[in-house]
C-alpha cells in the first residue's frame, strides 16, 4: 500500500497562482536529485499516460531544460524551463513556457513563473511548487486554450507505466 | 476542497449580497440591459454598477456595451471551464507525484510499494 503522503493543491484564480505541496518518503537530497537531473526527470515528470523526453538540459542559473511530454499517440508537447535562481538543495526558481521542438517559446501563450522549495519534514521531504502567471488574465488565456484538455483524460488505463516504474 | 477554495471564495463573496443574488437570478433567465436590471433597486447607478462589477469579476456575469446600452448576461461557462482546468491540473500533479513516489522507492532499493 502507498503511504498516506500529504498532497495539497490550491488554485487562486484572482492572483493567477497554483500552489502545490507534496510530501515524499525520501531524503531532501534524493528528491532534489529527482528534480534536477534530466535522467531522473525523464522517469517521472510527465503525468500518466505521457512520457518525458529531454532534448537539452543545463541545470544552472541562466540554463534551461527543454523537453517534451509525449502522449501514447506519439504527439510531443514541448516545453522549457529557464532556470533563474538555484540554491541547492533548498529550492530554485525559473520560468516555464510552451515551445516548439526547437525550444522557441509560443508567443501566444503566457509563460509562468515557477518557485520550487524543498524542506525537511522529519525523515521525509516536503516540496512546494508555486506556479504564477503575471495576471489573472494570463491564467485565463491558458485555461481558454485548454492546454491540458485531454491530457489527463486517459489516466485510468495506465497501469503499465506504473508497472514500468515499480519494476 | 482546496481546488475550489479560490473560486468559491470569490463566488460566495459575489453571492453574499441580496442585490447581487437577485441580479444573477434575473440574468439566468436571459440577458438584460443595465438600466432594466437597476430599475427595481432604490440605489444610485454607480452603486449598482459596483455590484455588477463584483459579479463580473467573479466570472458569474459578462457584459457588453453597444452604443450607450450595456447589456449583462449570465456566464456559467467561465467558472466551469476554470474548475475543470484546475481539476485537470490537480490530476496532472497527483499523477506526476505518484510517478516520483515510485521512482524514489526504486532509487532507495525498496520494493514494498505497489
Amino acid at each position: 500500500m502507498k503511504p498516506d503522503l500529504r498532497f495539497n493543491f490550491i488554485a487562486d484564480m484572482q492572483k493567477g497562482t497554483l500552489t502545490v505541496r507534496r510530501e515524499f518518503a525520501a531524503t531532501r537530497q534524493l528528491v532534489w536529485d529527482c528534480y534536477t537531473k534530466s535522467e531522473l526527470l525523464d522517469q517521472w515528470y510527465a503525468p500518466k499516460p505521457l512520457t518525458t523526453k529531454t532534448q537539452s538540459f543545463d541545470f544552472r542559473e541562466g540554463g534551461h531544460w527543454h523537453f517534451a511530454m509525449i502522449d501514447p499517440n506519439g504527439t510531443h508537447y514541448w516545453s522549457r524551463t529557464d532556470y533563474d535562481t538555484i540554491n541547492p538543495i533548498d529550492g530554485y526558481t525559473g520560468y516555464d513556457s510552451f515551445t516548439d521542438e526547437t525550444g522557441v517559446a509560443n508567443p501566444d501563450l503566457p509563460r509562468s513563473h515557477l518557485a520550487m522549495t524543498f524542506t525537511d519534514q522529519g525523515d521525509h521531504t516536503l516540496t512546494e511548487t508555486v506556479v504564477s502567471y503575471n495576471s489573472a488574465e494570463d491564467l485565463q488565456t491558458v485555461i481558454d486554450m485548454g492546454m491540458e484538455a485531454g491530457l489527463t483524460s486517459t489516466l485510468e488505463r495506465l497501469d503499465e507505466l506504473l508497472l514500468k516504474f515499480s519494476r | 476542497m482546496d481546488k475550489y477554495e479560490a473560486s468559491l471564495d470569490t463566488l460566495f463573496h459575489a453571492l453574499a449580497d441580496p442585490t447581487r443574488r437577485a441580479v444573477v437570478q434575473r440574468l439566468v433567465k436571459g440577458p438584460a440591459p443595465v438600466k432594466e436590471l437597476a430599475t427595481p433597486y432604490d440605489m444610485a447607478l454607480p452603486s449598482f454598477m459596483k455590484h455588477l462589477n463584483v459579479l463580473e469579476q467573479a466570472g458569474l456575469i459578462a457584459s457588453e456595451k453597444q452604443g450607450r446600452v450595456r447589456t449583462c448576461s449570465f456566464n456559467p461557462d467561465k467558472l466551469e471551464t476554470a474548475e475543470k482546468w484546475f481539476d485537470e491540473q490537480r490530476a496532472l500533479w497527483a499523477s506526476r507525484f505518484d510517478n516520483l513516489d515510485n521512482l524514489l522507492t526504486s532509487l532507495q532499493g525498496g520494493n514494498d510499494e505497489t
